[in-house]
């Protein structure tokens, strides 16, 4: 085959897995950004307490990173739930979330960042997992499981997430506080309670997304930061609410970016996603997956 | 529209300062502390002086869009930035010394912030702040691969030999220059504030239908002030390569910037010019003091944590501790 278009082949699937990570960044900040209309801007510093501390983890018990992050689940949906207690306290119940909320955010995120260099230093972690130096050959393409099994983990994490918001009531009374909070309350269901239930999971589906970041690649404090603009990307060329939307974009970002990268070099990439989203906020506020408002 | 469709506002307040008047206290105000400074004369002083003063700037020119209009833009840095690589590129290729440099930065700044207004007019609340994260990325995107102004490796930039008259360093004709263009902003921003333009502004920012249907020119005000912040934000960064002699992106496009530059007006108070100035004096010393005592982690530290504090205890920052709450 023509050596150009391997590379092409390649820089797409790889593009693809990378974009299975970033589906799983994003499903979470679609969940609090795009249906409860909480702008938490620190979700990507969550994802890398995450995964330092399933790295940390992973150095005392050598257990699969993987497992480790779905373990920390519940501990960090409480402090999910717990953070969204003191942000409707604070401001959603004064009707101040605007600038003072996206403020708390961006405070909470330093906090989160800086006390982990305070605490484990600023170095890079990182966690083998067994499968990491394994690559799967499939005629001209590679598939490196460090890559694949990550991705697909979180792939199936958030087909189960929408399906549980399809299918079960309080997932669709999620939907609902998405729409009209009022009409939920005309439903007997606390509004309120509900978003705190949807904020812990969007927490804990940031630890997943950090157990599957520390098996891509080594993680230090500030990580976070090139995710925050990528996330917020997604999720709003994903058409904010929609889990679908949010994975497709995932994925187009991810080759995107990767196909820049193979083919002008890595330092350029950002630029082209970036400027890809800002064409889409200043042509197409609403998402390339989004309905008009 | 005209500004004729403004309607005339009598403010109830007797004893309100002339915008005449408040730049003369202003310019008397920075005559002060650049003589104070000068007496204390240490180069250090100077230093931290300038620092402090760079956030002063910074400050005011955010809230100006941030605090009057209610748009948060998280791309403060990208501004800042810049300013300092308009320094930089301009120093290089016109060989223009630092005052040229600051003046073709705010051309430079205000275009940027023109740009970005056009192109985020639809935009509200949390996707405009998005959208100025991601022009912070485009930009140093460019930056990093621009090589004519020293790409990720940095540039350096030399200070002159000889210090302009009256002054016995370059640091502190640097510092002075700094004191200037402080007390200019913090001039600018209170007359935007007390005349029409601010009127219009706080009306865009409470109910922004309610303000066009009124007759306010909302798109142009928009982009008076996206114009203003930005020219100013660029301003504020001008002077940064010469304070270190050298600059590379990843430090002149730092978070610490942009969370700065959102910090300082909301602990202060947003809606007056006061608000910034003592949020900006108050936040940037304190970082400079946990810096030399405590380290540069520390610092950032302070700053998530007095921010957060002060999101949550007092909504309407410093300012509105005093005036009691509404």
């Amino acid at each position: 085959m023509d050596p150009d278009l391997v590379l092409l082949l390649n820089g797409i699937v790889s593009g693809l897995l990378l974009g299975g990570l970033y589906a799983a960044a994003a499903a979470g900040l679609s969940v609090s950004f795009g249906m409860l209309d909480v702008v938490n801007i620190a979700h990507p510093a969550f994802m890398v307490l995450g995964a330092i501390l399933v790295a940390l983890l992973w150095g005392a018990t050598g257990i699969d990173p993987l497992i480790l992050s779905i373990l920390l689940t519940p501990a960090f949906w409480a402090l999910g739930a717990a953070l969204y207690v003191a942000y409707h306290h604070f401001f959603e119940r004064r009707g101040d979330e605007a600038i003072q909320g996206l403020a708390f955010f961006f405070g909470i995120m330093f906090i989160i960042e800086v006390g982990l260099v305070l605490t484990v230093g600023p170095d890079q972690h990182f966690a083998d997992a067994s499968y990491a130096n394994t690559t799967w050959r499939m005629g001209e393409v590679d598939l490196p499981l460090r890559m694949l099994v990550p991705a697909l983990v979180a792939l199936s994490a958030i087909a189960g997430l929408s399906v549980f918001l399809r299918r079960t009531f309080i997932g669709r009374a999620i939907a609902a506080v998405a729409q009209d909070r009022e009409a939920l309350r005309l439903l007997a269901i606390n509004p309120t309670r509900i978003k705190r239930l949807a904020f812990g999971i969007s927490i804990a589906f940031a630890a997943l997304a950090g157990g599957a970041l520390v098996v891509v690649q080594p993680v230090d404090a500030w990580s976070g930061h090139v995710f925050i603009g990528r996330v917020f990307a997604i999720v709003i060329m994903g058409g904010l609410s929609s889990l679908g939307g949010c994975v497709l974009a995932a994925l187009a970002f991810g080759v995107v970016e990767n196909v820049t990268a193979t083919f002008y070099g890595p330092s350029w990439s950002p630029a082209v996603a970036f400027g890809c989203l800002l064409l889409v906020l200043a042509i197409r506020p609403q998402g390339l997956f989004g309905r008009a408002a | 529209m005209s500004d004729t469709t403004l309607p005339a506002v009598k403010l109830a307040a007797p004893r309100r300062m002339g915008h005449g008047t408040f730049w003369l206290a202003s310019a008397a105000v920075a005559l002060l502390v650049i003589l104070a400074l000068r007496g204390i004369g240490s180069e250090y002083a100077y230093f931290a002086a300038t620092f402090v003063l760079q956030y002063v700037v910074l400050a005011t020119a955010w809230n100006i869009l941030g605090g009057y209009t209610g748009y948060v833009n998280f791309g403060a840095a990208a501004f800042f930035a810049t300013g300092a690589y308009a320094t930089v590129a301009f120093g290089k290729a016109l060989g223009l010394g630092l005052l040229p440099c600051i003046g073709m930065a705010a051309i430079v700044g205000g275009a940027l912030g023109f740009g970005t207004g056009v192109l985020t007019l639809r935009l509200r609340g949390a996707y405009f702040a998005i959208a100025t994260l991601c022009l912070s990325v485009v930009l140093e995107t460019i930056v990093v691969n621009w090589s004519y102004v020293g790409g990720s490796r940095g540039a350096y930039v030399m200070r002159p030999r000889e210090v302009p008259w009256p002054f016995d360093t370059y640091s502190g004709f640097l510092c002075a220059v700094l004191v200037v263009l402080a007390a200019a902003s913090v001039a600018i921003a209170r007359t935007i504030e007390k005349s029409r333009l601010g009127l219009g502004l706080a009306a865009l920012r409470d109910d922004e239908a309610a303000a066009e249907a009124a007759g306010v020119p909302t798109l142009r005000l928009k982009l008076v002030a996206t114009s203003i912040s930005g020219a100013m934000m660029a301003v504020a960064g001008a002077p940064l390569p010469y304070l270190g002699s050298y600059i590379e992106p990843a430090s002149a496009f730092g978070l610490a910037y942009a969370v700065n530059a959102i910090a300082m007006p909301l602990i202060g108070g947003t809606s007056s010019w006061a608000g910034p100035l003592i949020g900006a004096v108050l936040l940037s010393s304190l970082q400079q003091a946990a810096t030399v005592t405590i380290s540069s982690a520390g610092n950032l530290m302070i700053v998530g944590v007095v921010l957060v504090v002060f999101v949550c205890a007092a909504p309407h920052g410093i300012i509105g501790l005093f005036r009691g709450r509404r």
